[in-house]
């Protein structure tokens, strides 16, 4: 029953966003609203590694960049079917080429999530700073290969021609901003199952004592290939539609800091313990950063990022969850029945029981 | 002895070049009650270890159940009827009373049985573990609001909600008052009457003599003594270990 709620409010909510931009009529609100809604998918990934098992990953962007750059390759062997395909394979190639969002999203998904399990299966005895810098190290010896892989631009970058128009809708960007309503809707789906399953239970089993939670008979080399393939698997989807709502894509800003950070701060200033954590931050810190970038400058993105989550880091260690959860807590009474307060408090962290 | 719950065999640990366990031999019977004493630093931990996959033995072999366990990870033994409480009491500090109880209960109890406990069933067995250990009022708070004395409960109900064949307490005692001692060792050996076999590590010499059948002293990694407790203790060369010669 609540989770079907749940599903049909984050429809109409979704739904709402959608009309309310279309109304005001104004292509822009999608073009930053799509950044926006990227950072709520990688933000949710993040988390479902580093809040939910607590495995720092700082190579977010190596996977963002995997996902866009499978796209990259598949549009370049779409636009130059008669060259790269044998003859007895063109026909077939010429049917289904040039792939369409969804279907680059799934593929982006899966080379993502293969590279996620492999670091996984390559990292998993590495604990804290050492699985941090590892990630890192991953995220440095992926750019290195794109730009040396001359099919995909190189260093040069890759230009891609999006098309005119759409089906349906229209308007190209109308459509990725669509695309990407639905993908968060879906990572925090993902997300928020997890949580309330056994596998939540496992992953914060990980998060507080990987010898304890041996002994209890979690199979914790397991939960974490399986954490590490869906949070890789998450962010290659976000980085898959990139292409083309950028138009131009080069290393450098595939692999951009931004998107390490991004992913990493908006969960920590939101909240790791839950859902409502990475969305709340990423909402907040992305709609600031874009209001920031049309306001102040593009330069000072970061430096909010950076600010902020100093500040939060001091002032409230458990995010904005935490800190709505302890105000509700200490409001509503202890004993006797649930009041609104002490409703909102389970709210953000509810786990009715997993199964 | 074909039949043991647990064989371990020649068991041996080194740590860089400092001798844990040199040439272990241990058999429980199913539904013994086993002491395991020595002094600190005598590999007694170690062996636990050993025995429930946290460690890897380098030589030897731990047989249990009729399975050889050398090479399986914790995680499989504990699904095999292995079950450990921490000598330091090691709860999940993010997750509740009820919930760190309910994770062997998802993990080992459905494992063994062959088959998901359902909600209810799932709730009921965590409030009885609780009850049995006389958490039922904190049920709900999580570790750290908790004292020392209701972690190592917390510890040892975790284990028993794996609902194991062999139950390993590493000195789930330590620090508890003279009456909860008592309470823990009836605890023990009415679990032992259900039919799980126990190994208990202690140093509350009371407790180990009141619940043991049999005792084992491990001195500087080695098996000096096994047999019935007033033997035991009364072997010279326990005294001496424990009281320097």
């Amino acid at each position: 029953m609540r989770a079907l709620l749940f599903y049909i409010g984050c429809i109409i909510v979704g739904g709402l966003f959608f009309a309310f931009a279309q109304w005001l009529g104004n292509d822009y609100l999608f073009f930053a609203g799509y950044t926006v809604l990227q950072f709520v998918v990688l933000a949710t990934a993040w988390n479902i590694l580093g809040g939910y098992c607590g495995y720092v990953n700082f190579g977010s962007a190596a996977f963002f960049a995997l996902g866009a750059y499978s796209s990259v390759a598949l549009h370049k062997l779409g636009a130059n079917v008669d060259r790269y395909f044998p003859d007895w394979l063109s026909g077939l190639a010429h049917t289904i080429m040039p792939l369409n969002i969804p279907t680059l999203i799934v593929i982006g998904g899966i080379v993502s999530g293969l590279v996620g399990l492999g670091t996984g299966y390559l990292t998993l005895r590495l604990r804290g700073a050492f699985f941090a810098i590892a990630t890192l190290a991953l995220a440095v010896v992926l750019q290195t290969l794109i730009v040396n892989w001359d099919f995909v631009g190189g260093s040069r970058g890759a230009y891609i021609i999006r098309p005119a128009e759409v089906p349906i809708l229209g308007n190209y960007i109308q459509y990725l901003f669509l695309v990407m309503l639905v993908l968060s809707v879906v990572a925090i789906a993902i997300a928020r199952i997890i949580e309330q399953s056994r596998l939540g239970y496992g992953f914060a089993t990980i998060r507080d004592d990987e010898i304890a939670a041996e002994a209890c008979g979690v199979p914790t080399l397991r939960l974490k290939l399986i954490a590490t393939t869906i949070s890789g698997a998450l962010m290659g989807m976000a980085g898959a539609p990139f292409p083309y709502y950028i138009g131009y894509l080069e290393p450098s800003s595939a692999f951009g800091l931004a998107y390490a950070v991004n992913s990493i701060a908006m969960p920590m200033i939101g909240g790791t313990t839950s859902w409502v954590g990475p969305l709340v931050g990423a909402l907040l810190l992305g709609t600031l950063q874009q209001v920031a970038t049309v306001t102040i400058s593009s330069a000072v993105n970061l430096l909010i990022v950076g600010l902020l989550l100093i500040g939060f880091v001091i002032v409230a260690p458990r995010g904005i969850v935490g800190l709505v959860q302890e105000f509700m807590r200490e409001r509503a009474s202890d004993q006797g029945q649930p009041t609104w307060r002490s409703r909102l408090a389970t709210f953000a962290n509810m786990r009715p029981g997993a199964r | 002895m074909a039949d043991a719950l647990l064989q371990v065999d020649n068991l041996g640990k080194r740590f860089g070049g400092f001798v844990a366990l040199d040439g272990i031999n241990l058999s429980v019977q199913p539904g013994e009650r086993v002491g395991l004493i020595g002094p600190n630093g005598s590999g007694k931990s170690t062996l636990v270890n050993c025995m429930c996959g946290t460690l890897q033995n380098e030589s030897g072999t731990v047989r249990f159940d009729g399975h050889e366990m050398n090479g399986l990870a914790a995680h499989e033994r504990t699904h095999r009827g292995m079950a450990r409480s921490f000598q330091l009491p090691r709860p999940f500090v993010t997750l509740t009373v009820a919930e760190n109880l309910r994770i062997p209960l998802l993990y080992t109890a459905h494992t063994r049985s062959g088959r998901h406990l359902s909600q209810q069933e799932s709730a009921d067995r965590c409030e009885e573990l609780a009850g049995l250990v006389g958490l039922s009022a904190k049920a709900n708070k999580l570790p750290r609001d908790l004292t020392q004395v209701e972690m190592r409960k917390l510890e040892l109900a975790r284990a028993m909600a794996a609902d194991p064949k062999l139950l390993i307490a590493d000195e789930a005692m330590a620090g508890l008052s003279q009456s909860e001692v008592t309470d823990i060792v009836e605890l023990l050996i009415k679990l032992n009457e259900r039919g799980i076999t126990i190994i208990l590590i202690e140093h509350i010499m009371r407790a180990v003599m009141s619940f043991s059948q049999r005792l084992v002293v491990l001195v500087s990694g080695k098996k000096i003594a096994d047999g019935p407790p007033q033997e035991v203790v009364s072997h010279p060369e326990v005294i001496g270990a424990y009281l320097g010669q």
